[in-house]
C-alpha cells in the first residue's frame, strides 16, 4: 500500500512541477494503454493458474453470487450516502 | 464503454493465451503485474498534478467522506449476508469474510485459508480461500466493467464504491474517467480504509 501511496504522490509532484509541459497531458492516453495491458496481463496469470481454472467449474457460480451481492450492496448503500448525504452538500457534486 | 469492451476482450485474451500456456511462465513470476500497476499509478499521479483544479480538489476532502468506506462495508456485509441465503455449502459467516475481501483477492485467499484451516483444517480452508479468491477477482472484473453504468445510475460514488479496495489503484483512472477527477481524494482515502479494514473484518468472520 504505501508504495502505491509513494508512486502517486511522486506522480504528483511531477505533474505538478511539469505542468506546463504539454506532453503530460497525453498521459491519459498512455493511462488507457497501460489498463488494456494490465487487463491482458491480468488474463494470463488467471488462464495460466490450472488449479484457478479447474476451480472455476466447482466454484464458479459461488463466487459470481458472492461478487454480484457485494457490488449490489455497495451500490445501494453509496446510491444513499450520494443522494442524502453528498449531493445535498453539493460541493463533491460537479 | 468503449474501453469496457476492449477491456474485457483482452482479458478473455489473455485468459486464453494463459490457458493454452503460450507465454513463458517466467514472465508472470517475475512480478510483472505489479510493475505495470506501478506504472499506471505513477502516470494517474502525473495526470492528477498537472491537472489545473489540483487546488480545488486538496481543498474539497472533508470528513463526510468517510461515509463512503462505510457505505461499501456496510452494503457488501448486508448483501453477503442475502447470498449466504443462495449458498447452501457455506455459512453465513464464510460468506462474509468471503465478501470481507472487497476485491482485495490476493490478500484475502490467503488470510481466510490460514486463518480456517486450524478450525475446518487445510482441506475446507483451501476451498473457502479459493472462493475468495474467485469472488474478488470477479467483483474488481464487475467494478471495471461496470463503473460507466454504476455512475449514471447509482451516483458519481457508486464506481469507487463498488471498486472497494481497488478504487485507490486499478480502478482509479476509470473512476477520473466516470465520476470526474474531484472525486480522487476520496477514492484514494476510500481505498486506503478499506485495505485496513479487510484483515480485521476476515479474521473476525474466519473465528466466528
Amino acid at each position: 500500500m504505501f508504495k502505491i501511496l509513494f508512486l502517486l504522490f511522486a506522480g504528483i509532484g511531477v505533474g505538478y512541477a511539469f505542468r506546463r509541459v504539454s506532453f503530460l497531458h497525453k498521459v491519459e492516453t498512455t493511462i488507457s494503454l497501460t489498463v488494456f495491458f494490465m487487463l491482458f496481463v491480468f488474463g494470463l496469470s488467471i488462464g495460466s493458474n490450472d488449479k484457478l481454472m479447474d476451480n472455476l467449474g466447482k466454484y464458479g457460480y459461488q463466487a459470481f453470487i458472492l461478487a454480484l451481492f457485494g457490488v449490489v450492496g455497495s451500490l445501494l448503500a453509496s446510491y444513499l450516502a450520494y443522494r442524502f448525504v453528498f449531493k445535498k452538500g453539493g460541493h463533491n457534486d460537479k | 464503454m468503449t474501453s469496457s469492451v476492449i477491456v474485457l476482450l483482452l482479458f478473455a485474451l489473455g485468459g486464453v493465451a494463459g490457458m493454452c500456456h503460450f507465454i513463458p511462465q517466467h514472465w508472470l513470476s517475475s512480478n510483472l503485474p505489479m510493475t505495470i500497476l506501478s506504472v499506471l499509478i505513477f502516470q494517474v499521479g502525473i495526470s492528477i498534478g498537472s491537472n489545473k483544479n489540483l487546488k480545488e480538489m486538496i481543498r474539497g476532502v472533508s470528513l463526510k467522506m468517510l461515509l463512503v468506506p462505510l457505505s461499501t462495508i456496510a452494503g457488501t456485509l448486508a448483501f453477503s449476508v442475502l447470498a449466504s441465503l443462495l449458498i447452501s455449502q457455506w455459512g453465513m459467516a464464510d460468506c462474509l469474510a468471503v465478501g470481507s475481501g472487497f476485491a482485495y483477492y490476493s490478500l484475502s485467499s490467503v488470510l481466510i485459508t490460514e486463518m480456517k484451516e486450524a478450525s475446518v483444517g487445510i482441506q475446507v480452508a483451501t476451498e473457502l480461500g479459493t472462493l475468495a479468491l474467485l469472488a474478488n477477482i470477479i467483483r474488481e472484473m464487475m467494478s471495471l466493467l461496470g463503473a460507466p453504468i454504476f455512475s449514471r445510475f447509482f451516483g458519481k460514488l457508486a464506481p469507487i464504491s463498488a471498486a472497494g479496495i481497488n478504487s485507490m489503484d486499478v480502478l482509479l483512472p476509470m473512476i477520473t474517467r466516470c465520476s470526474g477527477k474531484h472525486m480522487v481524494p476520496l477514492a484514494i482515502l476510500h481505498g486506503i480504509i478499506l485495505e485496513l479494514t479487510v484483515p480485521f473484518l476476515v479474521s473476525f468472520f474466519c473465528k466466528m
